[in-house]
């Protein structure tokens, strides 16, 4: 043991970074999760705040949290609803067209989104959804409708984040099924063809149950990151007037930790929604072991 | 089997349509964006400004390089993915490599230590926490440390390196060479490719990343292009909200019009670098993406 220790010492020196890396930034934190037991204030420290109990975790009696818990279970719900399926949908689509050189530029122009930060999103959202001169308000006026003011509506504030959600990440997700796609054998396409099948029965009998397994792992890997609803995306869209419906577990913590110094709080709260997390990848690993045969780990 | 020809043209052309309709939807909204920051401010207001600019000027652009807060965010954008991307490359391969191979001491447990924590997290207090206890908040290398590592990544350099033969290693071995001098002459040269896809999804992520500049720094020049861009963003919300409501009751018309076109040249300087090196690293891009999803 030793002798292969010292063999391989060059190994241990070469992990050494990432090892003391993650310790700093992903376990000691999880180590100051005691924080939500205990009463912090400025100034103390992880260790040497008294203890008190669950009284931190008063929130759950709170209105307020359980109107936020209720804002992150319908964005999330939302996103995957629309999320799951469209890029299943768009690869189809993709795969349909012949004529490489359009594929090809369809493919490029709908990755390139995904390269662009949420921030870049908002202003873009902002310059189309403006009530002077915006795009999309000017093509409702012209039809005969009203002005919408969308970034400031209650109920156009989940639309708005699906759709500009769909619109970020929707084509850079077709690259997993196209990729599943090519490896579908192309003798099943002629057979079919003699059968007299057309392109949508192949899509149907062919296409889509080669994608499946592809399908199926990435519904298990979306699992864990569900409630993560994506503060990035969320936090620079809400505003005063929207916060009713865009307030979200992340935004929540953030405000009430860093803003405004409730830290044994929102330690609870952030606890909490790691646990959910976590159990959310249990149970899919779970899953994902009784229809694959293989988890995740 | 007639019938069957014309419902494969009828769906041929459904099938381009809706691409079309998918090209369009993705490309105009840039595009708008683009043009609206190359036509003149007073000109914008009088609307209809679309898809080519109407009076062409560059003053939007002028400005933005007077402002010395975005420039200063653009300078420490751009210092941070310089260093950042390319050191977290580094780390990254240095972990992935041993972890490739089977004689590494306590393989399975070291696999373990790294994946946990892409489940489980202690959260955004306790880590801020973290931050403050090693001085970190507020100073540079708050961009730079806690990215260097990325299990995510490492996982698809080492999906890759298992690929790699064992033999040149063995060979280099009976050579006298140690597994250092292995790493850096034999293992890194044959994974550039995918190195390469590493290194840029980290760049990319350094370029548009705002919260850690927004959450743990104060000092103005060490705010980040797209933390600059959030502080517009909500400053101009703010406003709007005031005037939009106005606008509802058919009231004044705003004023600050000009800030308008200067934050569309603003979003261009953000996205215009990504747009512009994307057409040659596609390619890359695709490969990082699907070697993950093999292993996961």
């Amino acid at each position: 043991m030793l002798a292969r220790l010292s063999k391989y010492r060059w190994q241990y020196v070469m992990i050494l970074p990432a090892v003391v890396l993650l310790f700093l930034f992903s376990y000691i934190p999880m180590a100051g999760i005691q924080v939500a037991f205990k009463d912090f204030h400025i100034g103390g420290t992880i260790w040497n705040s008294p203890w008190v109990g669950l009284e931190n975790f008063s929130f759950l009696q709170d209105d307020q949290f359980w109107i936020v818990v209720k804002n992150t279970i319908w964005i999330a719900l939302l996103k995957f609803i629309f999320g799951f399926p469209a890029p299943i949908i768009l690869a189809l689509l993709i795969n349909e067209v012949r004529n490489n050189a359009f594929k090809r530029f369809v493919q490029s122009v709908s990755y390139l989104p995904h390269f662009f930060s949420w921030i870049v999103v908002a202003y873009i959202l902002q310059s189309l959804l403006t009530l002077d001169g915006g795009l999309v308000n000017q093509l409702i006026v012209n039809m005969g409708g009203d002005p919408v003011f969308f970034l400031g509506s209650t109920e156009w504030f989940r639309p708005m984040i699906v759709a500009s959600g769909l619109w970020k990440e929707v084509g850079w997700n077709t690259i997993l099924y196209l990729a599943a796609i090519t490896t579908i054998d192309p003798q099943l396409y002629e057979a079919a063809k003699v059968e007299g099948a057309g392109r949508l029965a192949q899509i149907r009998h062919i296409t889509l149950p080669g994608m499946m397994p592809t399908i199926a792992i990435v519904l298990i890997l979306s699992m864990p990151s569900l409630i993560a609803v994506g503060m990035d995306q969320i936090y620079p869209l809400m505003n005063p007037a929207n916060q009713p419906v865009a307030d979200v577990l992340d935004t929540y913590i953030l405000r009430s930790g860093l803003q405004q110094g409730y830290f044994g709080m929102a330690t609870a709260i952030g606890l909490l929604s790691s646990v959910i997390s976590l159990i959310l990848v249990l149970v899919t690993n779970q899953l994902a072991r009784k229809f694959n045969g293989e988890g995740l780990w | 089997m007639v019938s069957s020809r014309f419902g494969d043209y009828f769906f041929k052309f459904f099938v381009y349509l809706i691409l079309t309709i998918v090209l369009l939807v993705t490309f105009l909204p840039f595009w708008n964006i683009l043009v609206l920051s190359l036509n003149s401010a007073e000109d914008t207001v009088r609307g209809g400004v679309y898809l080519w600019p109407r009076a062409w000027t560059l003053d939007s652009y002028n400005q933005i390089l007077k402002d010395s807060e975005i420039m200063n965010g653009l300078w420490v954008t751009v210092k941070r993915t310089v260093i950042g991307a390319p050191l977290s490359v580094l780390v990254i391969t240095m972990l992935a490599y041993p972890l490739s191979r089977r004689n590494l001491v306590g393989r399975k447990g070291w696999n373990l230590y790294f994946v946990f924590t892409m489940y489980f997290a202690g959260g955004l207090i306790p880590y801020y926490m973290v931050l403050k206890a090693l001085n970190m908040i507020d100073t540079f290398s708050v961009f730079i440390l806690p990215s260097l590592m990325n299990v995510f990544y490492m996982i698809i350099v080492r999906t890759f390196m298992e690929g790699l033969p064992y033999e040149i290693e063995e060979s280099a071995k009976v050579d006298g060479a140690n597994d250092l001098t292995i790493f850096f002459r034999i293992v890194l040269p044959l994974t550039t490719p995918v190195l390469a896809t590493v290194g840029l999804f980290q760049a990319i992520g350094h370029w548009n990343s705002w919260f850690d500049s927004y959450a743990f720094t104060y000092s103005s020049d060490l705010k980040t292009l797209q933390a600059v861009l959030v502080k517009i963003l909500s400053q101009f919300q703010t406003g709007s909200m005031v005037s939009q409501t106005q606008m509802l009751a058919n009231s004044a018309k705003r004023n600050a019009v000009s800030s308008d076109t200067i934050r569309m040249a603003a979003t261009m300087v953000a996205t215009l670098p990504i747009v512009l090196v994307y057409p040659f690293l596609q390619k890359y891009f695709v490969k990082g993406m699907t070697l993950g999803a093999v292993k996961s």
